[in-house]
């Protein structure tokens, strides 16, 4: 029973981690059909950022939570500078967004290199979250609740932002017919606009929490960015309520089976899980209803 | 298909001009250090110019050649283990990584000729199944992309994982012989550099027939418009899976020949990185095109390592503004360029507006 408890909760952080990831992963995916490999890269200057703040703040208390908007805002940037010096002039070639998007990341990495060094940094994490909380006769880690927490924070924001704002109604609007959107007045260059700015910002809220799970190096981006493509992939792309269960499930069904077999294996066999689950549903586990061929 | 005469006969020129400068000038002019190189080159380029058929010709992003790349290595790497340790013996990693017991399935690559079988057919089988799984259900675009991403990844973390019997992360390598020949013999080595220029001069050969072939063409029609080919009674997915297969066992040939050439193969060569440094020549030369990805690839080869020796750590800007310009400026590749020039001398009075090349 306890081994039982210790994974669920391994299996919902790793989601959360996962979820993290991939919700900008979703919106930018979803609404403009770009594949930005360079969100792995958000996610590492989102971790740099942490530690240029906790370095900045000397350790602060209070520095995780300065360095999450900070983490946003530098995310977001990075992601509006894409957007608009490259993304913007290929809209037309989505597939093509892909390899673009790899050559951004390759020289943010580079850049990440020769500005902090290619050793891994850490960054301490506060008191505050030293230690653990018994839940359910089990001893959780609280930066892992934080992570859950956070998570979850996140959702609620972007479902709010997205279900009761101006700027929401012209993002569903525009994910759901773009040259409808056009007609009725909205600005879709805007609007991508201010979506890949809240999709990168959450890649760097995302990079600030990863430094509670582990060191900050150049490469922190590369070995997440595959397994968040598959939870979008997985929740349909598109939308947030199948991003959610995609990234809890695989997280889940990680957390067992690598308790059950190894970690690697356990990696292989969520791949190969995904790639069957497709063939039951290639649209993804929540698909918008369509009638058009492509 | 207007400049159908130009078309038609610059494959061959070309493809003289390519084989004149590696069988004949290359070898004449290079060090056998330089030559050794090249030759790791045309193993690139061998997998390249699979990719161009599958992404260029057939527009599926193959995200994952590192997959087929690694299966044909991974083979020909146990087998040439094997020899080395000799009739019944156990090769020195495993000795040296605990049970000294050669499992199962490392067994039948005792045999030179099973391990042929196996680089070759292995990739059609992989390729195969997961070709039907994906084309037939028509995963396509990104999705494809992002899957076929992910089985590289997964085959190199399986790889990682499994020190007993793949020699983890260190992969293999200090290989003595290649089918009977001495390595550390400069003549054997020159061999094999020829051996490799061959299969990839051979290859794009065969790439001008299919391209020319009914194959091709309906090839390109899918690529441009899949639904018209289905309503018109052809299943787009099987001719997608035909090139996808094509395509890995090109990456299969050039992954067993890389390591010999090479002398290792890690779970580096295999992964995400790997599969996508792949393209990275296929784009620059230009995807569609005939030549393009074997000559983009021997360039990219080119430049990396003498970048690297040049300037220690540039490479990552450099590839990274290498797609980024090249995809973004010029989607055709340095074939885009060339065609643009012949069309300027051949129409000078017509400034050239049609065909913004391939897509």
């Amino acid at each position: 029973m306890d081994a039982i408890l210790a994974q669920v909760f391994t299996g919902i952080s790793a989601g959360a981690v996962l979820l993290l990831i991939a919700l900008g992963l979703t919106l930018t995916f979803g609404q403009m059909g770009v594949i930005n490999m360079a969100h792995g890269e958000f996610i590492m200057a989102g971790a740099y950022t942490a530690f240029v703040v906790s370095t900045i703040t000397a350790g602060t208390e209070l520095s995780l939570l300065i360095a999450l908007p900070v983490g946003f805002l530098i995310g977001g940037l990075l992601g509006l500078a894409l957007e608009a010096s490259v993304l913007r002039w290929m809209y037309a070639r989505p597939l093509d967004t892909l390899l673009v998007t790899y050559g951004v990341g390759l020289v943010l990495q580079q850049v990440a290199r020769d500005v902090f060094g290619a050793p891994a940094k850490e960054v301490p994490a506060p008191d505050w979250l030293d230690g653990s909380i018994p839940i359910l006769g089990y001893d959780f880690p609280l930066t892992r609740l934080f992570i859950i927490l956070l998570a979850a924070g996140c959702v609620a924001a972007l479902l709010a932002v997205l279900r009761f704002t101006a700027l929401g109604r012209e993002i569903r609007a525009t994910v759901g017919n773009r040259d409808l959107a056009e007609t009725l007045g909205i600005s879709t260059r805007r609007t991508d606009r201010a979506t890949f700015f809240i999709g990168s910002g959450l890649a760097g809220v995302a990079g600030v929490a990863l430094t509670l799970l582990g060191s900050t190096g150049p490469n922190l981006g590369t070995s997440y960015i595959v397994q968040a493509f598959l939870v979008v992939v997985v929740g349909g792309i598109g939308h947030l309520k199948g991003t959610i269960v995609a990234a809890l499930g695989i997280g889940l069904l990680q957390a067992f089976l690598a308790h059950a077999l190894t970690g690697s294996v356990a990696q292989v066999i969520v791949f190969l899980a995904i790639v069957a689950f497709l063939q039951l549903r290639p649209q993804g586990i929540l698909s918008v209803r369509t009638r058009s061929l492509a | 298909m207007k400049t159908s005469k130009i078309k038609h006969s610059s494959p061959y020129a070309g493809w003289l001009l390519l084989a004149i400068a590696l069988l004949v000038l290359a070898p004449a002019v290079l060090s056998d250090f330089r030559l050794g190189l090249l030759a790791k080159y045309c193993c690139y380029a061998i997998a390249a110019v699979g990719i161009g058929l599958a992404w260029g010709r057939g527009g599926m992003l193959v995200l994952g050649q590192g997959l087929y790349f690694g299966l044909g290595a991974y083979a020909m790497a146990m087998h040439l283990k094997l020899a080395d340790a000799g009739p019944g013996g156990v090769p020195d990693f495993m000795a040296l990584y605990g049970d000294a017991a050669v499992p199962w399935w490392w067994e039948p690559l005792r045999s030179g000729a099973v391990a042929v079988v196996v680089i070759l057919v292995l990739p059609v089988i992989v390729a195969g199944l997961l070709g039907l799984a994906v084309f037939k259900r028509r995963i396509k675009g990104a999705y494809f992309a992002i899957l076929s991403q992910a089985l590289a990844a997964a085959f190199a973390i399986l790889l990682i994982g499994q020190v007993k019997t793949t020699g983890g992360a260190n992969g293999l390598n200090n290989f003595q012989g290649f089918f009977g020949y001495a390595l550390f013999d400069p003549a054997n080595k020159r061999m094999l550099y020829f051996v490799a220029a061959g299969i990839l001069l051979v290859s794009i050969l065969a790439m001008a027939w299919l391209h020319r072939s009914r194959f091709g063409e309906l090839l390109v029609a899918v690529r441009d418009g899949e639904e018209r080919v289905r309503f018109l009674g052809t299943d787009p997915a099987n001719v997608k899976l035909a090139a996808y297969v094509v395509a890995a066992v090109l990456a299969s040939v050039g992954g067993a020949l890389f390591v010999p050439i090479a002398g290792i193969v890690s779970p580096d060569d295999v992964g995400v990185v790997a599969s996508i440094g792949l393209l990275a020549g296929v784009a620059l030369g230009g995807r569609a095109s005939l030549l393009g990805p074997a000559v983009g690839a021997l360039l990219v080869g080119y430049a990396e390592t003498s970048l690297s020796e040049a300037f220690p750590g540039s490479w990552s800007y450099f590839q990274g503004a290498l797609f980024v310009l090249v995809i973004l400026l010029l989607p055709g590749g340095l074939a885009q360029l060339v065609g643009m020039a012949k069309r300027t001398v051949a129409h000078r009075e017509r400034p050239a507006l049609e065909e913004a090349a391939a897509r």
